[in-house]
């Protein structure tokens, strides 16, 4: 039993060794000095309570993995005054730009919605590039 | 019990009772974020739900592990200044965390949402947890699986807050995808931690009820401890498979979810066992929360079983169904197991009959609007996923109109739920009370005799 027990925790850290390094069908790009202070406050103003990045956070309002498509002045529109379910954050302009940039390279990371025909027939997906 | 586990047990008692009110007034800011906004918006609701109801469930499985671990090693070195030191570092670190988020200070980050620094002393309190536990699990060497289950949960969920944590190496942001799938893998992994140290205690309950300590050393318990630890450390790639990562890691947390079906047929195969057991010790009221704790089980895992599926979570992602996944095991397992658990601890079964009786009735409707709590969040789950995924409506608030409608049921039975369980919060409360007042009070007209042999 012991030995079971040692041969799951060796396994679970060569898996573990291999997420961390492994990478995805696409290359992603680094994140800009902007995007990077945009996912600070992401996280300071605690948008995932009602907003999802890949289908995880919460539930309110609409995920946002690729509203940066809408562009920046859509986005803008909304971070500026919030809306009737949307709080007014009173983000500066700067602070607008540096989450436009976080969205923007959530966006290029993927789509949140999977395609139907990456569903393999093993009920698994092969999500392409 | 000790005036410290009584701390610990009332603080847990607290905590539940929060995360039952924040609950219910979440469900209603959900539903008219216009004026919560103007008050207590849905951003501070939130996390302040999420981390009392986790606060409750670890601090709940660890106030059992320490109130348990004298009986089970009765010949261990107490460590009363370390143990105090986590009790104290523990509870003013959660009261801090809850400070924070009502002065708008947040992490951020699902599940744990207070700032990160507040990380430290929580890490700091849990090594002094290790150091009282390990000191009394050296004393002895055959040990139970219900031990094997609580050293599983208190090592793994120290590894996963680390790993919950890495994100502050800049190497790991280098990528939103690595960003994430960390993120997941220790959320999903920490769940599991808490898991076992939570059945560790149903199973130590289960062999103390029906004093049958062979339950705790059969092969097949055995072969099921190995299987959830193996679904710890692989399957929490199931909380992201629409993650462009590599194919590997869907795979895999797709390939090992699925071993959960042998617990299932294992739990239908044992149905009747099950149903003549629920019959012999119904007449004890923690016994009843851990039945129930099993119904609920066999509910969700079910539920868990079909989201796993790749091809069904394309559906089911993102909906308020993976809100019925989290609450219906929450609330359903942890929290009727928890119960149960104080509920021995507390000896409710000593309290006066009027208490007693009370207790039996409000457990009942806890059953009843639980049942409607999740189905209304399955339907409303349900209908999300069929106007996004199947019809591929495109605009949010068309989509959320209906849903929203169905969450009206589900914030009403979020009220009686709250209002079915505060009577039980308080008869627990009571029994506390008595246990603390106990030598000085033996007589108390309200405790009667004990009907069967109980922890002392
Ligand atoms: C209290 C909940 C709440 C919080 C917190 C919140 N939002 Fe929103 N947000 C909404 C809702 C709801 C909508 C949908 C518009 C509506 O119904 O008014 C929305 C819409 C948006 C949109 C437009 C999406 C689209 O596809 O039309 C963006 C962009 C956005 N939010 C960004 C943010 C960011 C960035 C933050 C954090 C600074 C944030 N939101 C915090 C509730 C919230
Ligand atoms: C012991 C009791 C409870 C526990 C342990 C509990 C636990 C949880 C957990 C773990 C989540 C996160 C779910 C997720 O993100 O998928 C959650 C969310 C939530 N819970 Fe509870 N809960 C409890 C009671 C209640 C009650 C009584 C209500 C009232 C209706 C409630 C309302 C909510 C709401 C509104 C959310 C947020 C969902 C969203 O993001 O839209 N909870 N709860």
């Amino acid at each position: 039993m012991r030995a079971f027990l040692l041969f799951l925790c060796l396994a679970c850290a060569a898996f573990t060794g291999f997420v961390y390094t492994s990478e995805g069908p696409r290359t992603e790009a680094a994140p800009s000095p902007a995007a990077l202070a945009g996912i600070q406050l992401w996280q300071d103003k605690n948008c995932q309570s009602c907003h999802q990045l890949y289908g995880l956070g919460g539930y309110m309002g609409p995920d946002l993995t690729n509203v940066a498509r809408k562009g920046d002045q859509y986005m803008s529109s909304f971070l500026k005054s919030g809306t009737e379910r949307m709080p007014n954050f009173q983000l500066s302009e700067s602070e607008i730009e540096r989450i436009c940039a976080f969205l923007h390279w959530v966006d290029q990371s993927g789509s949140a919605r999977v395609s139907a025909d990456a569903v393999h027939w093993t009920g698994s997906y092969i999500i392409k590039p | 019990m000790r005036p410290l586990h009584r701390l610990l047990v009332g603080f847990s008692l607290a905590l539940l009772t929060l995360t039952l009110l924040v609950g219910t007034i979440s469900a209603f800011a959900f539903l008219f974020p216009e004026a919560s906004n103007r008050s207590i918006p849905f951003y501070m609701l939130r996390p302040m739900h999420v981390s009392a109801a986790l606060f409750w469930i670890i601090t709940g499985a660890v106030s059992g592990i320490l109130i348990y671990l004298p009986k089970v090693y009765p010949f261990a070195q107490p460590s009363p200044r370390v143990e105090r030191s986590f009790v104290l570092l523990w509870l003013s670190t959660i009261g801090v965390i809850f400070t924070a988020y009502a002065f708008k200070k947040f992490g951020g980050r699902e599940y744990w949402a207070f700032p990160p620094w507040l990380g430290i002393p929580l890490l700091v309190a849990w090594v002094c947890l290790l150091v009282v536990y390990f000191r009394a699990w050296r004393s002895r060497s055959d040990s139970p699986l219900y031990v094997w289950m609580w050293t599983t949960g208190v090592v793994a969920f120290l590894a996963t807050f680390l790993e919950q944590n890495l994100y502050h190496i800049p190497w790991f942001r280098m990528s939103f995808l690595r960003e994430l799938t960390v993120q997941w893998k220790s959320n999903g992994a920490m769940v599991g931690a808490w898991n076992q140290m939570i059945y560790g205690t149903a199973l130590f309950l289960m062999v103390r009820i029906s004093g049958d300590e062979k339950l705790a050393k059969s092969r097949s318990a055995f072969f099921f401890y190995f299987l959830g630890l193996t679904n710890l450390m692989f399957n929490w790639g199931h909380h992201i498979y629409n993650l462009p990562t590599n194919h590997w890691i869907r795979h895999i947390a797709y390939a090992i979810t699925m071993t959960e079906w042998i617990l299932l047929v294992n739990i239908i195969r044992g149905f009747r066992a099950k149903l003549a057991s629920d019959r012999k010790y119904h007449y004890q009221l923690p016994y009843r929360f851990l039945a129930a704790s099993e119904y609920w089980v066999l509910a969700n895992l079910v539920l868990a079983l079909f989201m796993s599926i790749p091809a069904i979570n394309r559906y089911t992602h993102g909906t308020h169904i993976t809100v019925a996944h989290a609450m219906g095991a929450t609330i359903g397992i942890n929290t009727m197991i928890l119960l149960a658990s104080f509920g021995y601890a507390l000896k409710i079964d000593r309290l006066g009959s009027a208490l007693r009786k009370n207790i039996a009735k409000y457990f009942v409707l806890v059953q009843v609007f639980l049942v409607i709590f999740w189905l209304a969040l399955i339907s409303a789950g349900v209908l999300k996923a069929w106007r996004e995924t199947v019809l591929g409506m495109n605009s949010f608030d068309e989509i959320m109109r209906p849903v929203r409608v169905v969450l009206y049921l589900f914030a009403i039975a979020g009220v009686g739920l709250f209002f079915s369980m505060l009577p039980i919060i308080r008869a627990y409360w009571l029994a506390l009370k008595q246990l603390g007042q106990g030598a000085k009070n033996v007589s108390h007209n309200t405790i009667q005799q004990p009907m069967e042999e109980q922890p002392n």
